[in-house]
């Protein structure tokens, strides 16, 4: 058998676009083909791929596989398992990266198992050993009370990257790349699943991944109300997005799609306002990331004002509609 | 027609417990006595997704368990809201494990039991959050896998469930057997009325060591890892924060909007 070599990331395609996650991947696997000195390849599947493989190259790709087909539209597990199968017995790497997103939590798995190898999921951080060659995976666990290195021997070493945890190299159009387009003919006689539906819960304005201010309710809000009012019209003044914790989306309160945290949205605002949220670990793993926290909390003991720069002990109600109309005052000037 | 129904379902440390209350001693995390265990939240929910498909079309719930000591309280709540069987894997051997030995003696046992239409498994664990045994007993298994699901029913021999993507859900359809891995979306783990609970209570789980299942000690628990543990830490990340104090809550507001304003943060 082949010596495994090199990484190998899955980069993913939103609506003919790269996410943030494809380049975050990308800067990471850039780097520790660099720590191996060996190359990084970059999978592109999707119905089509087009310019991006040029994109993925410029972002610090040596060697872009491309695979174009009609199923590959949309993620689908048991298409998408077909065309890694294919794709890594091609390269036969070293490490497979991944992103901690929807298609990649639910390839990655399948994958690790398929192969029989290791896997670290949500990393926040990877390096190579230089004695061993392998891949020290820093993970998230415990809610984020702790993190764990993990390595593994057998090969490839799989890892998936937490969302905004690794950093993209700029952009380069002048770096320079090859392009393998890959055939694969996908069995449909091996998909079991039929996505029969797809529905969108479009939160509306300014999206939670892109805004530089988010103002975040907990459970302490104790309803739905607060989240139309209250906070909106502090969201609004400061052009950012309205988020949650768990417990109102659980609660039906606010749609999933507003859900900060560890198993919802990761974020890292300018600004992050964290109001009547306790300020438990598995929230935190999705806001830590903010370079200022501003939290508002009755309980002067929550959990919250050990991670927040700036705080309010007191009821929500009492303090927002005061700080929203000074800061509107304050920015007309 | 009634169906029959695996949950696997772990025993953590409560995860609402206050962060301050884990603590890593060498490779393995610490809570005080007073921090009790619980079964992962998201494992609740995959038992609710069973008991909710009990209650349209009829079936058996076998539970299986994995660990060593487990809490009987804790861990036959299952059955105290409906299960009809608890299987635990209980042995020295089985400690220590990953997400791999997890799965592949999970697997073993859901072999065993022979007959099953359908798996639930909680999206990830509470404690390590790989999110990566439900996933892994399909692919052991051979049978098709839909991750994060927030509602199911079973229509026509078919499972009909309803997967959370990032941007809103998809409508999936899945010959059976399948296996679902259940977020919290689809709802909480109703309460065990007092019949239930006395129920449980006399109920006697079936205990598998690994030899029952077919496996050698060596593949299961820290033996049978892919994944070795090289540190557990706990990243100390305290801030310094700076409590905005005055005579009403409403002031407090203001003055913390002078407060950013004068930091140049707004």
């Amino acid at each position: 058998m082949a010596e495994n070599k090199g990484i190998l990331v899955f980069g993913e395609i939103a609506e003919g676009e790269f996410p943030s996650i494809t380049t975050e991947l990308l800067g990471c696997g850039r780097k520790l083909a660099d720590e191996l000195k060996e190359d990084l390849s970059c999978l592109l599947a999707s119905d089509a791929v087009g310019d991006l493989a040029k994109e993925a190259i410029a972002f610090g790709a040596d060697k872009v596989y491309t695979v174009e087909d009609s199923t590959l539209k949309r993620y689908e597990a048991d298409c998408y398992m077909q065309v890694a199968d294919q794709v890594i017995g091609q390269v036969s790497p070293r490490a497979i990266l991944l992103g901690n997103t929807p298609m990649g939590a639910d390839l990655a798995p399948r994958l690790a198992f398929r192969l029989q190898v290791g896997l670290s999921t949500d990393c926040l951080e990877l390096s190579i050993d230089p004695g061993t060659k392998q891949l020290m995976q820093t993970s998230s666990v415990y809610g984020g009370n702790a993190q764990a290195i993990f390595t593994a021997e057998a090969v490839p070493q799989i890892a998936t990257t937490r969302v905004k945890a690794m950093s993209p190299i700029e952009r380069d159009e002048s770096r320079k790349g090859e392009v393998i387009p890959v055939k694969v003919t996908v069995d449909m006689s091996k998909v079991k699943t039929k996505v029969v539906e797809t529905i969108k819960e479009e939160v509306t304005g300014v999206k939670l991944e892109d805004a530089a201010v988010i103002v975040c309710g907990g459970r302490g809000c104790g309803g739905p109300e607060p989240y139309d009012t209250t906070l909106k019209e502090l969201a609004d003044v400061l052009k950012g997005a309205v988020g949650a914790s768990r417990p109102p989306c659980d609660n039906g309160w606010v749609p999933e799609a507003m859900h900060v945290g560890l198993t919802g949205k990761i974020v890292a605002p300018d600004i992050y306002f964290a109001i009547a949220i306790s300020g438990a670990s598995q929230h935190m793993s999705g806001c830590s990331g903010s370079k200022t926290i501003i939290a508002i909390n009755k309980d002067p003991e929550a959990n919250i004002f050990k991670q927040a720069h700036y705080g309010v002990v007191s009821k929500f109600e009492d303090v927002v509609p005061a700080l929203t109309s000074k800061l509107k005052e304050l920015l007309a000037k | 027609m009634p169906i029959n129904m695996i949950v696997c379902c772990k025993q953590v440390p409560d995860p609402e417990a206050p962060p301050a209350s884990f603590k890593v001693a060498g490779d393995k995390m610490t809570v005080p006595p007073d921090v009790k265990p619980v079964v992962s939240p998201y494992d609740e929910n995959a038992v609710e997704a069973a008991l909710r498909i009990k209650d349209t079309i009829g079936g058996k719930i076998t539970v299986i368990s994995l660990g060593n000591n487990l809490t009987r309280d804790v861990i036959k709540k299952p059955l105290s809201v409906g299960g009809d069987e608890l299987i635990l894997l209980e042995d020295e051997a089985f400690e220590g494990g990953d997400s791999w030995a997890t799965a592949n003696a999970l697997a073993a046992a859901i072999k065993k039991v022979g007959e099953y239409d359908l798996i639930f498994c909680g999206r990830q664990s509470a404690d390590w959050n790989a999110g990566q045994v439900g996933l892994g007993i399909a692919e052991i298994l051979g049978i098709p896998a839909v991750n994060v699901v927030r509602k199911v029913e079973v229509v026509d021999g078919k499972t009909k469930v309803e997967r959370a993507v990032s941007d809103g859900y998809e409508v999936v359809e899945v010959e059976l057997p399948a296996l679902l891995t259940i977020t919290s979306e689809l709802g909480d783990l109703r309460y065990a009325a007092l019949k239930g609970i006395m129920a449980a209570a006399k109920k006697q789980p079936i205990v598998w060591k690994p030899a029952d299942i077919g496996l050698e000690p060596s593949q299961v628990g820290a033996a049978g890892r892919h994944v070795k543990l090289a540190k557990l830490f706990q990243p100390v990340r305290e801030t310094k924060c700076e409590i905005i104090e005055a005579d009403t809550p409403a002031e407090a507001g203001a003055s913390l909007a002078v407060k950013l304003r004068e930091a140049k943060i707004l």
